[in-house]
């Protein structure tokens, strides 16, 4: 299982700034489960959703050719808490950007108040991590598209963002491998 | 171009803000791993603030080299050679290895670096008045 900590992206500047939203739900196994009769999103979830919100953010900056991982919170402040029936705006902006990593500020917002706030630092994983495969690359553009990026993303020049040859390229090896899978299996 | 004073205070708030520490505790001889506990993950943090607060851009490697430090032609038995310090004092005339020439072990080499070294360090892109 993998975990999803926005539920979909709003706005999406390719290198600069991306806005997710994370509705907050009593049916999620964390919130009863956290703190006992005060049902609430814990705090490591909604860093959560602000860092996937600037990674991938980090990650369309490089084409998805870059492994990237986060490497550190260097600050992270919280200023309320989430309730089930809230909903949480994420929103990341790259302050650095180089070969090998990223930082980026991210922020959570609620009813239009600053909630939380971090600076959150991105690897790329190098050589010394070669052969590790983070993603099955069909699967991250099933999530990719879940989360509309395709659909909301610009770049600076105000032109689409497109999914990259090589992610399609997965793709389109995956649904081979599926078909065959269906043919072998139907009568 | 900005003062040293300039310098000292902006990469002063950049170490603040990457390694937590109080405003008082970064002075120019405080050692970076030493004595304001910089892990080797900081560092990118650290470098990622300076590029910003100064608007340069700061090569892999150049501030802190650890291509020498891992290179089978300049360490022996966890300490530096003398071709390596040599290649060291090339690639970082802003630090003072003096006191690191007394005993070149790798695993002293994060304690070297001071504040006063990233201050020249900056210095030397940016130029200071």
């Amino acid at each position: 299982m993998r975990w999803f900590w926005i539920d979909r992206f709003l706005e999406f500047e390719s290198g600069r700034r991306a806005v997710a939203v994370k509705n907050v739900s009593y049916a999620e196994e964390q919130i009863p489960d956290y703190a006992l009769s005060m049902p609430i999103m814990p705090g490591s979830l909604i860093l959560e959703g602000m860092a996937h919100t600037g990674g991938l953010l980090v990650a369309e900056n490089g084409g998805f050719l870059h492994r990237v991982v986060l490497a550190k919170v260097g600050k992270i402040l919280f200023h309320d808490y989430a309730t089930p029936g809230d909903q949480l705006i994420y929103t990341s902006e790259i302050q650095a950007f180089q070969p090998r990593g990223a930082l980026v500020h991210s922020t959570a917002h609620l009813d239009g108040l600053l909630m939380a706030e971090a600076d959150v630092v991105f690897a790329h994983l190098d050589e010394r991590f070669a052969g590790i495969q983070l993603y099955d690359p069909a699967e991250y553009l099933g999530i990719l598209r879940s989360y509309r990026l395709f659909e909301v993303g610009i770049r600076s020049d105000g032109r689409p963002i497109e999914v990259p040859e090589h992610m399609l390229d997965a793709e389109r090896r995956w649904l081979d491998t599926e078909r065959q899978r269906c043919a072998k299996q139907s009568p | 171009m900005p003062t040293h004073d300039e310098v000292f205070e902006k990469v002063r708030t950049a170490l603040v803000d990457a390694l937590g520490v109080d405003d008082d505790e970064v002075t120019p001889e405080s050692t970076m791993v030493g004595d304001l506990g910089a892990e080797s993950i900081d560092f990118l943090d650290i470098v990622f603030r300076l590029e910003k607060a100064f608007g340069i851009e700061i090569p892999r490697a150049e501030l802190f080299p650890d291509d020498v430090l891992t290179s089978a032609e300049y360490v022996q038995d966890g300490k530096v050679t003398e071709a390596g310090l040599v290649e060291l004092e090339k690639r970082m005339p802003f630090a003072d290895l003096s006191k690191f020439k007394e005993n070149p072990a790798v695993q002293e080499f994060g304690n070297m670096l001071t504040v006063d070294d990233l201050c020249r360090y900056v210095v030397s892109k940016v130029g200071a008045s």
